[in-house]
């Protein structure tokens, strides 16, 4: 898709899902207005655990077919995830200290996404400290697998573990309906929006580099 | 049945040369023990307190000493360039991976039954219950099946031993989780049915992860 269509795509839906976060959907009653940064938090919660899919499925790819290009797919797809995730933590935290009084807890969810982003953040120290291309491909791949295959073993712990349970769903207290699920769906197709528009920017700035770092070597020699 | 030679074969020529240098058992056990002592200062609490934290003392103190021996692992096949030798042998990629996980997995047991008899010593806790041993050696098993995987790709990337406990950490969360939780239980005279639901996870972290390296572990000693 070209980046140009992406960008008023994904322009519009977050136009309109700001109008329906900041206007039109109904402060929740038990929590008040901090509630709304749910429209924000679970959104892009799921692009991040979708772009770490991608990753994964991506590596594979990699590693079976070799084509450069899946790599490049997997590694901006991690960067994305990353970043989400880094959001995820920012936004629960402060919903966490207006509704609980603190900005971290241990509790399952939280402890469950900082060990999701530690892993990732193991995936590009793994990519910095290799030079060459085809071998950081290679480790990025395995580590995007054995990552991804060991987030739902790490959330089932965490959530079994005795220490530190907070009440879970609280945020889906009472249900979400009416005007307040029309602005999830909708916070959720505009985020996705983004995280093409991400992915399809990021791909082609990879595809420069690569381009760019064949030219250099061309003219050493 | 050839594959299995091979695998005896490579994990055989760990052992012996680990029973004529001492290189890892004597420094890994050394370290364990340190962390215990070194517990012991740092909260410096009464005994009832020090019985509750035990078992986290316990782990940290296993999966310290683990990051270090299963560094050790790929090293001197690296330095020695016997990793290469292996690699021109007719031997099945998945067969190296096999032998050095089996390797490392007698050093780390060896390494845990006396740190657990120091610990029980130090702490004056009944370690040696047959709970306890499973845990353990279910624990192990995880951590030697990532382990592996993750030290023969850290020894091939310019900070080397540095990479392995920021790869090896996060990723064996669960099975820390798992085992302080089922050894706590088990030290409150908890018995198997308790445990169970973390026995399954542990057995399900060991099964899948040791598949999965199994798969992917030929992509990393490629070249």
């Amino acid at each position: 898709m070209k980046p140009k269509i992406l960008l008023l795509v994904s322009s519009l839906l977050i136009l309109a899902s700001l109008a329906m976060v900041f206007v039109f959907v109904p402060t929740e009653a038990n929590q008040g207005v901090i509630q709304r940064i749910f429209y924000f938090h679970v959104p892009v919660a799921w692009v991040a655990f979708f772009a770490f899919f991608v990753t994964f499925v991506a590596g594979i790819v990699y590693l079976v077919k070799r084509n450069p290009l899946w790599d490049m797919m997997a590694c901006v797809s991690a960067e994305i995830g990353l970043v989400f995730t880094t959001l995820v933590l920012i936004t629960g935290s402060i919903w966490g200290r207006s509704f609980w009084g603190i900005w971290w807890t241990w509790d399952a969810r939280l402890t469950s996404s900082l060990v999701l982003w530690l892993i990732y953040i193991a995936y590009f120290i793994i990519r910095a400290y290799i030079s060459e291309e085809e071998r950081k491909a290679r480790f990025a791949a395995v580590v995007g697998i054995i990552g991804f295959v060991d987030v739902p073993i790490v959330a089932l712990a965490i959530q079994l573990a005795p220490t530190a349970q907070h009440p879970n769903g609280e945020i889906f207290h009472g249900g979400v309906k009416g005007l307040m699920l029309v602005t999830l769906l909708l916070s959720i197709a505009a985020f996705t929006a983004l995280y093409l528009l991400f992915m399809v920017v990021g791909i082609s700035i990879k595809k420069d580099e690569r381009e760019l770092a064949g030219i250099k070597e061309a003219m050493k020699e | 049945m050839k594959f299995w030679t091979h695998v005896a074969a490579i994990a055989w020529k760990d052992i012996l040369s680990e029973l004529r240098t001492r290189e890892i058992i004597t420094s890994v056990l050394v370290f364990a023990v340190l962390i215990l002592v070194i517990f012991n200062f740092t909260f410096n609490a009464d005994s009832s307190l020090m019985r509750q934290i035990a078992p986290g003392i316990l782990w940290v103190a296993f999966v310290f000493s683990g990051v270090l021996a299963l560094n050790r692992a790929f090293i001197p096949e690296k330095e020695e360039g016997c990793l290469d030798g292996l690699m021109c042998c007719p031997v099945e990629r998945e067969a190296i991976y096999v032998g050095k996980a089996l390797g490392s997995l007698f050093f780390m047991l060896l390494v845990e039954v006396v740190v657990l008899s120091v610990f029980a010593l130090l702490f004056n806790i009944a370690a040696f219950q047959p709970e306890i041993i499973v845990v353990t050696l279910l624990a192990t098993i995880g951590f030697v099946a990532v382990g592996t995987l993750f030290s023969a790709m850290a020894i091939n990337t310019r900070a080397r031993e540095m990479v392995l406990p920021i790869l090896f950490l996060p990723i064996i969360t669960p099975v820390i989780i798992a085992a302080v939780s089922a050894v706590t239980l088990v030290l409150d005279a908890k018995s198997w049915g308790d445990i169970f639901s973390w026995l399954v996870m542990l057995i399900a972290f060991d099964v899948i992860f040791t598949v999965v390296s199994f798969m992917v572990f030929p992509y990393i000693i490629e070249e």
